[in-house]
């Protein structure tokens, strides 16, 4: 219980900081609505391709590829409240209290899946505006909002690990830019890989990424829904989210010993 | 885990920390057998240069960090067996920023009570109060980030003081602050200790703030603690006052210290700067003789003054060099750290 009330606590403190400045949540929007936007318009195309078995629309593809994009790269930032707290005395306040490491780590994981949620909202709303409709309906986006918040969970773990081994905004830069972005390529978010070289097919597999946009994309998609893929993928994600969170509570040990 | 009643709230053995440098370097040894005990109830200060030891053993007993060897105890805790009952324990203050600035005052101390487990309305009441006490009621409901300095520093404090700790960490409270700040500050922490039943542990660099609020102190140098008392049991096991004769050419210091020397009311006669430092019994009837001694050796005189002992003087007396001196030399360390 105790757990749970700190867990609360230090959430709803990153929250209040989000709610005072609200432009921060919209700007990790903008870039995503306009690869959405943009990418929706340039590759139009792409569903004539003999062989495309991702629909008729585009967009409607795209959509649940450019969320889990958006999870993905804010969640590589996700460090940076950490790395804020530790160049302050806040997060050895925090170590000297009662809060316990695995409350300081889950509310941050928290914190982030609940702004990926706002944001997917958005993503979404802007989809049905131009014109893509999704047949899952409500389950439909019920497992995109689950699967976007295990990502973000997973790697805002990532990150916040980074940020106590390295102690410095550094290490996210390099996590952003060496990791997020060939997950994103190895992955079917802008393409199907059915279609890709077969090497690339058979590493997606392995790609937690190309897990969450597989399950969405699924659910999303209407008729004759593969539910056991659906629920094999969130399942592999949670579990790579619960292995990426107690990693990352470990590493408040090293944190401690050079500190 | 037993509590007992008697016995010192904190303590402090042998503790030994080194931090490893880099491959090729040998480890930077921040503590090296430090010891001391504090009774409950009482501010303990310790006292000594930056870079001398005193945040690492902040750090060890508020369970921050761990030491290489020694054991210690917070209100009859052991850290390394317990430090779960230790953090219930303690207020932290660390020497940074322990509020976080996006949220307001009243935020923060309502944190810090959750955290402690404290019910929402005890919370409320208890920030309430700290709020009140140190004149940050009308800022309460304002986000930190808008606080000057030394408000900010008040309210660190009160965040540390949310759960009415036994103990109570000060790590450099004043460092940063402009004098008229961090007078307030002394008055807050004097009425403070007077009002709360705890145990301060300060750390300090300032040797007025060490001889103002504490009552015992460590002196703390190369990791170690060289002395260590009440700042007036400290000052007057020098016996005497100093005596300060600064010669008008500072390359016949040795010979004024030979004059010096010669009289024989004055005992450990040496060079501190660019002067020439003794101790006498009776300063203000030694000093003519020191003058009329150099008169004799032809040395003109630039200045004289006999004070009262100071800590800066205890400071000398136990590691062989003046308190800025030393200051100045961890300086150049970090600055040669850094460039290095």
């Amino acid at each position: 219980m105790t757990v749970l009330a700190h867990t609360g606590a230090l959430t709803l403190r990153q929250l209040r900081a989000a709610w005072r400045v609200p432009a921060f949540v919209v700007m990790n929007v903008v870039q995503p609505l306009t690869w959405l936007l943009l990418f929706g318009q340039l590759f139009t195309s792409v569903v004539d391709i003999p062989g495309f078995e991702g629909g008729s629309s585009y967009l409607e593809f795209l959509t649940p590829g450019i969320v889990m994009m958006m999870a993905l790269f804010g969640s590589a930032w996700a460090g940076t409240s950490y790395v804020q707290d530790m160049e302050r005395g806040v997060m050895d306040r925090f170590l000297t209290s009662p809060a316990s490491r695995g409350a300081l780590m889950v509310s941050t994981l928290v914190y982030q899946a609940v702004l990926t949620v706002v944001q997917t909202l958005i993503v979404l709303a802007v989809a049905l505006l131009g014109g893509a409709r999704f047949g899952g309906g409500a389950p439909g986006v019920l497992v995109l909002l689950l699967a976007a918040m295990l990502l973000t969970a997973s790697f805002s773990a990532l990150s916040n690990a980074a940020a106590l081994l390295a102690r410095s905004q550094n290490a996210l830069i390099g996590l952003s830019q060496l990791v997020t972005i060939p997950l994103m390529f190895l992955s079917s978010a802008l393409m199907d890989t059915r279609l890709s070289a077969g090497w690339l097919d058979r590493v997606a597999a392995f790609n937690p990424f190309e897990w969450a946009v597989v399950a969405s994309r699924e659910a999303l998609g209407g008729q004759g829904r593969d539910w056991p893929s659906i629920a094999g993928h969130l399942g592999l994600l949670a579990a790579f989210t619960a292995v990426l969170a107690w990693v990352a509570t470990r590493a408040f040990r090293t944190y401690q010993r050079s500190a | 885990m037993s509590t007992p009643r008697s016995g010192p709230a904190l303590a402090a053995r042998d503790l030994v920390k080194t931090y490893p440098q880099g491959r090729g370097k040998p480890p930077l040894t921040a503590l090296d057998g430090l010891s001391f005990e504090a009774a409950p109830g009482t501010v303990f200060g310790l006292l000594g240069p930056n870079g001398a030891g005193k945040s690492t053993t902040v750090k060890i007993l508020s369970t921050l960090a761990r030491a290489d060897s020694g054991r210690a105890f917070v209100a009859g805790i052991d850290v390394g067996a317990d430090p779960a009952g230790v953090r219930r324990a303690i207020g932290f203050v660390a020497q940074k920023q322990v509020s976080d600035p996006m949220d307001t005052g009243l935020e923060n101390l309502l944190l810090a009570g959750r955290l402690h487990g404290m019910g929402a309305r005890r919370a409320r009441e208890r920030a309430e109060e700290l709020l009140d006490r140190f004149g940050l009621a009308g800022a309460a409901r304002r986000q930190v980030k808008t606080y000057s300095g030394g408000m900010i520093r008040k309210l660190d404090v009160a965040v540390g003081l949310m759960h009415r700790p036994r103990v109570l960490f000060l790590d450099e409270p004043t460092t940063g602050l402009d004098p008229e700040a961090r007078a307030e500050m002394w008055a807050e922490i004097e009425r403070m200790a007077a009002g709360e039943r705890m145990t301060v542990l300060l750390t300090t660099h300032y040797l007025e703030e060490a001889d103002r609020l504490a009552a015992r102190l460590a002196i703390v140098d190369g990791g170690r603690v060289v002395a260590e008392g009440s700042p007036e049991q400290l000052k007057s096991e020098l016996r005497g006052d100093a005596v300060l004769v600064q010669p008008r050419d500072r390359a016949r210091l040795p010979e004024a210290r030979a004059a010096v020397g010669g009289v024989s009311v004055f005992r450990e006669v040496g060079i501190v700067g660019r002067a020439v430092h003794a101790r006498a019994d009776d300063g203000g009837a030694a000093l003519p003789q020191a003058l009329a001694a150099l008169e004799a050796a032809g040395v003109p005189v630039a200045s004289a003054t006999v004070s009262r002992p100071s800590l800066d003087d205890v400071y000398l007396a136990h590691t062989g060099r003046s308190f800025a001196a030393a200051e100045e030399r961890h300086a150049r360390a970090e600055a040669e750290g850094v460039a290095a």
